[in-house]
């Protein structure tokens, strides 16, 4: 038989989605030991039992300064800040991607715009960001909009611009003003395109967080990590790490949901 | 009322012209399906009547008074393919014209005046046999089943004229034999004037009252820009055929289209013509 025409069953595609996830997990546990047999007081690898404990220090037990759980105080700080920024760019991604896809004019005048703010390196804007606006919250919220803001509304754009003209046509046949088949052609379509994009922007809404709690903060998950780097903590680090990755993954598996359950269609026409 | 007047039409992109010196009448309760070879502005002329796109020189009349220059409800349209919005239900596909015409700004009916229109709905969704597909999405329906559900969706407007623009030219052959007498009775009771462009011969001379070929009358390579195609024949169906009337004469020649397999004269269904 062919390679390309066998397949795993279900056990064993189980098997192989869990092996990569162990393989690298077995090689850390051996890299630690092996560095701790020559050094009990090795920081790089720390032992398990030493991210237990780091885990445990952070998430149940009050730090001694603030009276604050660290980690989920640390948390609900990241997720206010990145929440918003999604919530804002989603808002404005909306608005602005709907009205280039469906309004020639719009579109002559703002698409060429956002083709050029969109290759603005959103890192570059930070310190401007940080002089207009202060260090407080607003300037990591703008960040994570000037970030991923462009790219949403250039692919709701196109979205909205590749609903064949047939629909739009019937639409107008049936009587629908300008508003009308926004409302209920054009919208109803790009909100799946919407979710697929959020999820896509999640790494780079991440990237931006961090780089800006990096920078100035007094809390935050990419605060942390950046602070207790001056003192080689890796048995904090590597949980924030795996943390951060845990709650992006959790988000991404919850858009997709959200996608099928509220537009059942958008998953009917893929399969189609 | 609804007579289509063509008056002298000339569409030019550039300085390739496509279509010269049209001229057609179309009268009410008319069926005239509009024949000819690939690229030679069916299409085209089609979508002038629809209003998608505008003659350079001449003028279309709809009961004497100039088309307006975009798309309305007084034309409804059939297209061979993206029809029907595949984000609404079978019943919110065939709903939404009402929507449109009832709530000039939610553009979506709620409660008593949704159940008020339903009815309406889905007496059409049955008339055009999708009865109990109500709550099916377009991609769960065949290609056959959306084009009824295309023409439900249309003639909820209850346009003066329908457009079809090659509706039935992507279905086999058994399945449009159904839509075509679908599309007859359809005529009859609504007595709408129709406008179809096809490929199909047979389904030109089983539906239509007129058939008008567009022929391009000078197609050397080197005249195809400067001359565009006209109408070169107008063949008018005899016995008259007329919306809600029965022909005098052998009266079951407008039944059912029986499928009759292929034969040699019949090359659109063996796709020789596409």
């Amino acid at each position: 038989m062919r390679w390309i025409n066998t397949r795993p069953s279900r056990g064993a595609q189980f098997a192989l989605m869990l092996l990569p996830f162990v393989l690298l997990a077995l090689a850390y546990v051996f890299g630690s030991a092996a560095r701790l047999a020559e050094n009990a007081n090795d920081k790089l690898l720390p032992s398990l039992a030493g991210f237990a404990d780091a885990i445990n220090r952070l998430a149940f037990v009050a730090d001694q300064r603030t009276g604050e759980f660290l980690l989920w105080s640390d948390t609900a700080a990241s997720l206010i800040r990145l929440l918003s920024g999604l919530s804002i760019s989603t808002a404005i991604a909306l608005l602005i991607g709907m009205l280039i896809g469906m309004l020639p004019y719009l579109r002559a005048l703002l698409a060429p715009f956002i083709a050029v703010i969109s290759m603005v390196p959103p890192l570059a804007l930070l310190p401007i960001l940080f002089i207009v606006l202060g260090l407080g919250e607003t300037s990591k919220i703008a960040l994570i909009v000037i970030g991923v803001a462009p790219t949403i509304i250039r692919d709701l754009a196109l979205k909205a611009l590749e609903l064949p003209r047939e629909q739009i046509v019937k639409a107008e046949t049936l009587g629908g003003s300008s508003w009308q088949i926004g409302l209920r052609v054009v919208l109803p379509q790009i909100l799946p395109r919407l979710i697929t994009c959020l999820r896509l922007q999640l790494g780079p809404a991440w990237l931006f967080l961090i780089a800006a709690e990096a920078i100035s903060s007094d809390s935050g998950l990419g605060y942390r990590i950046f602070l207790v780097r001056r003192y080689l903590s890796m048995d904090v680090i590597f949980p924030y790490v795996v943390w951060i990755t845990l709650i992006a993954v959790v988000m991404n598996a919850l858009l997709d949901r959200l996608r099928i359950a509220v537009f059942p269609w958008s998953e009917l026409e893929k399969q189609a | 009322m609804s007579e289509l007047k063509v008056e002298r039409v000339w569409k030019e992109y550039g300085d390739q012209i496509v279509l010269e010196d049209v001229s057609l009448t179309v009268a009410s309760r008319a069926f005239v399906a509009l024949v000819g070879p690939s690229g030679c502005g069916k299409s085209t002329f089609l979508r002038m009547l629809l209003g998608q796109e505008q003659p350079t020189k001449g003028k279309i009349l709809l009961d004497g008074q100039p088309l307006p220059a975009e798309p309305g409800p007084d034309r409804g349209v059939v297209f061979q393919r993206y029809s029907v919005f595949p984000h609404l239900t079978v019943l919110g596909n065939v709903l939404l014209g009402k929507e449109f015409s009832a709530a000039r700004y939610k553009a979506k009916l709620f409660g008593t005046a949704r159940r008020n229109v339903i009815e309406e709905a889905r007496q059409l969704i049955a008339d055009v046999g999708l009865a109990g597909c109500e709550g099916k999405y377009p991609a769960q329906l065949s290609g056959g089943m959306q084009q009824r559900l295309a023409l439900a969706q249309a003639l909820i407007m209850k346009p003066k004229v329908l457009l079809l623009d090659e509706p039935f030219g992507a279905l086999d052959p058994g399945i449009r034999a159904e839509i075509h007498t679908l599309m007859k009775r359809l005529w009859h009771e609504t007595q709408m004037t129709v406008v179809m462009v096809t490929h199909d011969m047979r389904e030109a001379f089983t539906l239509a009252s007129h058939v008008v070929a567009f022929e391009r009358r000078r197609d050397r390579p080197e005249e195809k820009e400067r001359y565009g195609a006209t109408i070169t024949k107008d063949i008018s169906i005899w016995p008259p055929r007329l919306a809600g009337q029965s022909p005098v004469f052998s009266p079951d020649r407008d039944g059912p289209v029986a499928s009759m397999g292929h034969r040699r004269d019949d090359l659109a269904s063996s796709g020789e013509m596409q």
